[in-house]
């Protein structure tokens, strides 16, 4: 698997880290009521097919990232700056 | 029919002419008491306990392409139930008390061998959590030994003892673990359930769930409409988008795990072994071949394969461990599909949809979780009511705060 930094190019996806599924918008964690704030944090959409995830470039650049990615079949379709995504 | 030395030795004599199929390949009918959605171990549990401990009868499993396809056909075919929470140490230890009697339960040899599990330990603060470990087993039950590096040598004098960054001081041993036939436990079970009546249908994809009025009626097929007054989900690795289908978001990741082999040896490795400074545990199969794996891959995959990098990690363990596999070759490698969750524990609960059930959630532990998972999984489609063996496998336990993070990882499901 490789991902196509936007600061370094296509890299080996072993330099980076995934923490995982990205929601579709900023999550909101307090002042809603506990359930809500509960699925915030722990629930996954995890289709069978592309996503959105959050990369960290840890032996390159050290940015965040977006990554479009297909779960099916690992291809990966882009990445952007998580910077300001939201 | 019966399995017995008769009957082996009457269908030897015959040429094995007459043996007949050990299950039913049903064709589905329009409605069941209860329709369990994965025909794999699991799932078969499952409807074998609900025909034979609840007396349901009209039972159908489900399964998208064949039985014993999924991770049942895919895992290390480890057993063991050496945990440190109790509500996992309690469930794990009914799961192995039935894995002890159930060749005699499925008339069926499932090749179960308690040829030991050994957790190798390499420094003074990981005995101390190995001896904490053991202890608590022990409280619970649980057969545990602690070995010192003698111990350990002479179970495996070939270890690398004195390697310099991971000398193994010790290990913490449950001589009852060990390993049974994966696919034989699909197998079996099937038989089994098949003998009470229960319809197994292969080849049927569930693409829908049917919801009326917040509960749940039917399951759409790839071959038809299946009406049911219970549904029960038990397709690990795929729950999310199963769940999806009766509007469920859960806290699952679907992850990729690998397993390896090698080509055949003598026997080398009595036990399983586990390695503790890295991800790698290990057993020889009955073939010859030295079984292994080690951590997942780490980022969400359907794939059912995995990449380079952890390959690599896990020949890594090994040699770290015993360098003296270093010029065996790996003849396969493949990866299945797994659900990961934040604490790293399992689901067994109720759903917010009525008449909706779920056993999901396994992480990379589901095998040997198979007997309990379906006895537990079983009381609840029959009663409505958790076992009290899986009542901490609660859906909500992240808003309660009860979670069993057996390592302590936090709420990340590819660190657990």
């Amino acid at each position: 698997m490789r991902i196509l930094c936007p600061y370094c190019g296509e890299r080996d996806a072993h330099e980076f880290s995934i923490r995982g599924e990205a929601p579709m918008t900023r999550p909101v964690v307090i002042g809603v009521p506990m359930a809500e704030a509960v699925a915030a944090l722990h629930d996954r959409r995890n289709p069978p097919g592309r996503t959105r995830e959050f990369w960290y470039h840890g032996a390159g650049c050290r940015s965040w990232l977006l990554v479009d990615r297909d779960l099916r079949t690992h291809e990966v379709f882009g990445a952007t700056l998580a910077s300001g995504a939201f | 029919m019966r399995y017995s030395a008769l009957s082996l030795a009457w269908n030897a004599a015959t040429g094995h002419r007459f043996w007949k199929p050990a299950w039913r390949d049903a064709e589905p009918k329009p409605a069941y008491d209860v329709v369990i959605v994965g025909g794999g171990g699991h799932g078969l549990a499952t409807a074998f306990y609900l025909a034979k401990n609840h007396g349901v009868r009209r039972i159908a499993v489900v399964e998208k392409g064949w039985i014993g396809n999924g991770s049942v056909g895919r895992n290390t075919t480890i057993i063991r139930s050496n945990y440190l929470h109790p509500a996992n140490t309690r469930f794990y230890e009914f799961s192995m008390k039935l894995w002890e009697g159930l060749e005699q339960a499925l008339n069926y040899n499932v090749m179960v061998s308690q040829r030991s599990i050994l957790n190798v330990f390499h420094s003074d603060a990981q005995r101390d959590a190995y001896a904490r470990r053991g202890n608590a087993m022990r409280i619970a039950g649980v057969d545990a030994e602690l070995l010192d590096t003698d111990g350990v040598r002479k179970r495996y004098p070939f270890f690398d003892f004195d390697n310099a960054r991971f000398p193994i001081r010790g290990g913490l041993l449950q001589p009852r673990g060990g390993t049974v036939r994966h696919d034989a436990v699909a197998w079996g079970y099937a038989r089994a359930a098949s003998d009470l009546g229960v319809d197994i249908i292969q080849n049927a994809e569930v693409v829908g769930i049917d919801i009326q009025g917040g509960r749940a009626v039917a399951v759409e097929t790839t071959r038809g409409r299946i009406t049911a007054d219970r549904i029960g989900i038990s397709v690990a690795g795929h729950t999310s988008h199963v769940a999806a289908m009766a509007g469920l978001v859960l806290p699952i990741e679907s992850h990729v795990i690998q397993a390896f082999v090698t080509e055949a040896v003598k026997p080398l490795i009595s036990g399983v072994v586990t390695f503790g400074a890295g991800h790698f545990y290990i057993s020889q199969s009955d073939k010859g071949g030295l079984v292994f794996g080690g951590d997942i891959d780490g980022y969400g995959s359907y794939a059912g394969r995995g990449n380079l990098p952890v390959a690599e990690d896990v020949a890594e363990g090994g040699m770290a461990l015993m360098p003296a596999i270093g010029r065996l070759r790996i003849l396969r490698n493949w990866g299945g599909v797994v659900d990961m969750t934040p604490d790293g524990s399992p689901f067994i609960d109720l759903t917010p949809v009525q008449n909706l059930y779920l056993n999901g959630g396994w992480n990379y532990g589901g095998f040997k979780a198979t007997p309990a998972a379906g006895w537990t999984f079983a009381h609840l489609l029959a009663t409505g009511q958790s076992h009290e063996l899986a009542a901490a496998y609660r859906l909500d336990r992240h808003a309660t705060g009860r979670v069993i993070d057996e390592n302590g990882q936090g709420a990340q499901p590819n660190l657990h």
